[in-house]
């Protein structure tokens, strides 16, 4: 009797665990590690595991904005050319000789206002999010283009340099401050989702919108505030890679919406809305980074990343498609 | 008009809801025409009426989804204005709608305190969850509410449980007047049987209650009172007590003027 007890217990954590679907992908992620761990001599450094997550710390930090977004029914396609043009205005504004807090200010200002006019192009005049944000992924890049006729913006002082590349020493590691960065800002967003009355109000939102406004929630305050907080975490993205990469081009982070996108879905945030966890994104984020990672540390050409990458979304979301149908 | 306001003074008991003079138009469509309304203190009211007849309409204004294009509201002798569902949450009027404004994605607990959720003292900014269980809970253990967990997401739950959970959560603001759109209309007899138990409850702890339904029998089980609309106007109000429910059909269909 009382191991029968038990065992319910036990197979009802079980069924917890795999329910779950941030405790799926970290299983999936440490598989993968383990997997590399023995096959390969170096994946299991800390200069390599540092370097993955360097790698993917801007990815994940615009994934956590477009999280928000896409909990809260929508999608945001702009996020990748929104890091490229706020990386722009704050390099033109270094270049000019403007101090590097200011810039850097300036740079996240611009981004959460172009996250802005996504969310009231689509909460006033009711524009279907894929189209309003698809068209400030080409309004920001042609800004880009046009504000620096093509060119990319090379000599960013030391001060700004330092965000992207700087290491911290804690305990015996020096972890890179972009993953600092990340760390703390995957604490804040949980948070923010999770304690706090907006929180509840954007997984209302994307869950029924109709619901929500007749609860009372002011639905339009919620998009708006999402596509801005989007704009804002892709600004801080794009403003770490182009520290970490020395330059601002025009040409940055050209496709990058689909990769952020894809760490959101592999990370188990339904499409639909209205539920996941901002975790799961950090570790969709980690898994296309090891991935990538593997395929070279096991001597696979560059060239058939995307391939890969593009499997693991589809297996992803699909097994969470028949996991939500077993479920009802 | 002088002689209404003067009625309405002097009468003996004071409806808590009057509305006087309601007139709604969508484009070209009178939804409703002149129609006064009034729901006395404690009692349970039963709209009834055909489809389009405006009832939906009537309680969407009264719970602050649309506005009137013209005539008066008062609560409880004193003119008001609802112009938005947090409004007429405020004034102490909850809607259990026939959408039910539950999300699916959500679990019970969430839902309980949907677009109100109460913030942990001196924090400032942080939901108090643990108050957030602790009201639900009791709340639907007072009216012998029984789901699975707060934590199970309101789309695993039956129909009959998430019009409890709906009620439910009408009834724990303590709302002074309830308006249930259709509350038995997708459910099985037995589910239905217990939300019209709840309905008496809500009465008994002092709530004043509109219900919508076109189950009649549901109608004459609960209501003390059914107000009747047809084509946007009001047709009859009828004591339970005095009339049938061959009289309430004909009335709903006007067949008596055939």
């Amino acid at each position: 009797m009382k191991t029968e007890g038990g065992q319910k217990k036990f197979s009802a954590l079980i069924a917890r665990l795999t329910g779950n679907q941030v405790i799926t992908i970290l299983l999936v992620l440490i598989v993968m590690g383990a997997y590399l761990s023995i096959h390969t001599r170096t994946f299991l450094t800390s200069y390599n595991i540092f370097n993955i997550l360097r790698a993917f710390s801007w990815i994940a930090i615009s994934a956590f904005g477009q999280s928000m977004v896409i909990i809260g029914g929508g999608i945001d396609l702009s996020p990748g050319s929104v890091m490229a043009l706020s990386s722009i205005i704050t390099a033109m504004l270094l270049a000019w000789g403007v101090d590097v807090s200011i810039s850097v200010v300036a740079g996240l200002a611009l981004g959460a206002f172009t996250g802005y006019i996504n969310g009231i192009l689509i909460s006033k005049t009711k524009l279907p999010p894929f189209i309003a944000t698809l068209g400030m992924m080409s309004v920001a890049r042609g800004f880009c283009y046009g504000l620096t006729s093509g060119w990319p913006i090379r000599h960013l002082p030391p001060g700004f340099l330092f965000l992207g590349q700087a290491d911290i020493p804690i305990f015996l590691w020096r972890v890179p401050l972009p993953v600092i960065f990340m760390i703390i800002l995957v604490i804040i967003s949980f948070i923010f989702l999770n304690n706090t009355r907006y929180g509840y109000h954007i997984y209302a939102v994307g869950g029924n919108e109709y619901s929500a406004s007749l609860t009372g929630i002011n639905v339009g305050k919620i998009k708006i505030l999402i596509y801005t907080l989007s704009g804002f975490f892709a600004a801080i993205g794009g403003l770490l890679m182009t520290s970490r990469l020395g330059v601002a081009a025009p040409t940055a982070a050209l496709g990058y919406e689909l990769d952020i996108i894809a760490a959101v879905a592999i990370g188990g945030i339904s499409l639909r809305g209205g539920e996941g966890s901002i975790w799961g994104t950090l570790i969709g984020a980690a898994i296309m980074q090891v991935i990538r990672n593997g395929l070279v540390l096991m001597g696979f050409p560059a060239y058939w990343q995307p391939a890969a990458i593009g499997g693991v979304i589809i297996i992803a979301v699909m097994i969470d498609q028949i996991k939500k149908a077993r479920a009802q | 008009m002088e002689d209404k306001v003067s009625l309405r003074k002097n009468s003996a008991i004071h409806p808590i809801l009057e509305m006087r003079g309601i007139c709604k138009y969508f484009g070209g469509v009178h939804a409703l025409e002149n129609v006064d309304f009034e729901l006395h203190p404690n009692e349970i009211l039963a709209l009834v009426g055909d489809n389009a007849a405006g009832k939906s309409t009537l309680i969407k204004i009264i719970s602050g989804v649309y506005t009137p294009d013209r005539g008066e509201i008062y609560l409880e002798g004193k003119r008001i204005e609802i112009r938005s569902p947090s409004d007429a949450r405020a004034l102490g009027i909850e809607t259990v709608y026939q959408e039910l404004a539950l999300v699916e994605t959500r679990d019970v607990a969430a839902n309980f305190f949907l677009g109100r959720e109460p913030i942990k003292e001196g924090s400032g900014i942080f939901v108090d969850k643990k108050k957030i269980e602790e009201v639900t809970v009791r709340t639907l253990k007072k009216l012998s509410i029984t789901l699975p967990s707060l934590r199970t997401a309101v789309r695993y739950l039956s129909g009959g449980q998430r019009q409890a959970l709906a009620v439910g959560r009408a009834a724990a603001w303590g709302g002074k007047i309830i308006i249930m759109d259709e509350p038995t209309a997708a459910l099985g007899v037995e589910e239905a049987r217990k939300v019209l138990g709840l309905v008496k409850q809500l009465k008994e702890q002092g709530a004043s209650i509109i219900i919508i339904s076109h189950n009649l029998r549901h109608v004459f089980s609960v209501a003390e009172r059914i107000v009747v609309l047809r084509g946007g106007r009001r047709v009859g109000s009828k004591l339970k007590s005095e009339t049938t429910g061959d009289e309430i059909v004909k009335l709903i269909t006007g067949a008596e003027l055939i």
